[in-house]
């Protein structure tokens, strides 16, 4: 890395599951407004412009780039567009820290966002295959045998879920900006909505929602200079593995357990429970909290359960996890990682409102996406790293 | 405000998609073979491990899958879901069960129905057999096999499956 960059500006949208008042083109000015008054810049003073969605089926509106580039000031500069299904929104803020890391670019405007009203995701993932009867009902159709195959390796107690669920809706009514609000949330009511996949209930599972999320992200001299605290970059990875491949381990995937352990190796992390402060990771059924608690090397595998089970990953905990309420309160998917990264970034500036963790200084940024096949993990922090 | 002032904010345009699909040497082979009530796997010329269907290759090695294996149509649920919320692509009447199924003889699941027995009744490591159409409805198509239902054997235990799941 030739460069220290940081994130000094942070736009989101506001979250919703049919946002009727702006197109797609409206959504992402409104993302992308907000993080370049965030960080007290204008359109001109943006040298390229990186932009992330999930599959195109989404909105139904093919290779939208084309469309996007005057609204996000990218005519007459470099505009890339990023596609790795649901962690695309971690990819893309990872390309766009890549540009300045590089020195190839001062100041990169980053955008994200899906506006899933336009069409329907679930009929989008479970599209006809020759030769094949489609069987795999959406995401949920995928993931929950997953789930299952963690719960008979891990044994973890059948309300786990539950209480990541309860957690997370709790945390989002700190959130002003969170989609999904249960004010009177409670683990009955999670408990007695309806089983959509079974082992997965209807309140452990993410809504759909349209929304979109901007970073500003600016080398070291635009960092310093910003009135605002930047959030330093101090490492980011991504790994890849195919979706089916004899003895893959699809409930602890090797990609993921590769990456978190390269991501830590870069940010000279040793101990990631201790040094980490707290992390925004994509959770979108409940389950995935233990899961990618292992998955990150925060907990030994088949123990990751126990970091909910004992209040550990709550607000309180020694590892906050998803303070914003997570991908189970909003998830407009495309949007949803680079959410995650941003709102990293939002606790070590100091900048989460309600849902800040007192005194945060380092903290992780998680997305994956496809079958548990693309993660893509960013570590910022209050301070360059040394 | 007047109808014709509502502002529009909202159009169907439905999406249709049509494909010529080219299956290549390897899913040629397993159709052919599916077509006569037969599946058949493709083992990797490296490693062993034999794949169905086989895409010809094993992402594992980046090897060819070159023999091709007749596999049983028995296996073991590896894990499994029941599926309780509508997809418009999917015609299968609500709930039903689908589950990963490893076909005795093959390396990894292969996905299928669960029927014949109560969904409390299924279980990760059942045994379980494939119930095909009748065989003047066969064409190329996985969907040969209706579904699989539970056979009397013991279950597997999970140790012996828990590198499938």
């Amino acid at each position: 890395m030739a460069e220290h960059a940081a994130v000094i500006g942070v736009g989101q949208t506001d979250f919703d599951a049919k946002r009727e008042d702006v197109s797609q083109v409206g959504l992402i000015r409104e993302a992308a407004e907000r993080a370049l008054a965030d960080a007290e810049l204008d359109w001109a003073d943006i040298d390229a412009v990186v932009v992330g969605k999930a599959p195109d089926m989404f909105e139904g509106v093919m290779m939208p780039e084309l469309f996007l580039a005057e609204a996000l000031g990218g005519v007459g500069k470099p505009m890339l567009r990023v596609h790795t299904a649901g962690s695309v929104g971690g990819s893309t803020a990872i390309v766009a820290a890549s540009l300045v890391q590089s020195g190839v670019h001062e100041r990169v405007l980053t955008v994200a966002y899906e506006k899933q009203s336009e069409s329907n995701a679930m009929w989008a993932l479970s599209i006809k295959m020759p030769f094949t009867p489609i069987m795999v009902a959406g995401a949920g159709g995928f993931f929950a045998p997953l789930i299952r195959g963690y719960m008979e390796r891990s044994g973890a107690p059948e309300d786990t879920g539950i209480r990541v669920a309860l957690k997370d809706r709790l945390n989002a009514l700190k959130n002003p900006l969170a989609h999904l609000k249960l004010p009177d949330v409670n683990f009955e009511m999670i408990q007695n909505s309806p089983m959509l996949w079974d082992p997965v209930r209807y309140l452990e599972t993410c809504p759909s929602s349209d929304g979109a999320c901007a970073l500003v992200i600016g080398n070291e001299k635009h960092a310093r200079a910003a009135s605002a605290p930047p959030a330093w970059i101090h490492a980011t990875n991504m790994k890849t593995e195919p979706t089916m491949f004899a003895g893959r381990d699809q409930v602890m995937p090797k990609a993921g357990l590769e990456c978190a352990a390269g991501l830590y190796k870069k940010a000279g992390i040793q101990d990631p429970r201790k040094e980490i402060d707290c992390a925004e990771i994509y959770v979108p059924f409940s389950w995935f909290e233990p899961m990618w608690m292992e998955n990150l090397h925060f907990a030994p595998i088949n123990e990751g359960w126990k970091m909910t089970y004992e209040g550990a990953t709550a607000l309180d905990g020694d590892l906050p996890v998803n303070m914003s309420g997570g991908v189970l309160s909003t998830n407009a998917i495309g949007a949803s990682g680079m959410v995650r990264f941003a709102e990293a970034a939002m606790q070590v500036r100091g900048q989460a409102g309600e849902h800040q963790i007192d005194g945060a200084k380092k903290a992780l940024g998680h997305a994956y996406g496809g079958g548990s096949q693309y993660f893509s993990m960013w570590i910022v922090a209050d301070q360059p790293l040394q | 405000m007047s109808e014709e002032n509502e502002p529009i904010t909202r159009i169907i345009t439905p999406v249709h998609v049509e494909y010529t699909y080219t299956p290549g040497v390897a899913s040629e082979r397993f159709l052919r073979g599916v077509r006569e009530g037969k599946l058949l796997g493709g083992a990797c010329d490296a490693c062993g491990r034999v794949y169905v269907p086989s895409r010809g290759a094993c992402p594992r090695c980046a090897a060819p899958t070159s023999e091709f294996r007749e596999l049983s149509d028995k296996g073991t649920v590896i894990t499994f879901c029941v599926v309780r919320v509508p997809a418009e692509n999917i015609d299968v009447e609500l709930p039903y069960c689908t589950a990963s199924i490893l076909l005795d003889g093959a390396d990894i699941s292969f996905t299928g129905l669960i029927q014949g027995c109560p969904f409390e009744e299924v279980r990760i490591g059942m045994r379980v057999q494939a119930v095909w159409k009748p065989e003047a409805e066969w064409d190329f198509s996985i969907g040969n096999i209706q579904h699989f239902e539970p056979n009397s054997e013991a279950d597997v235990p999970f140790e012996d499956i828990k590198e499938y799941s």
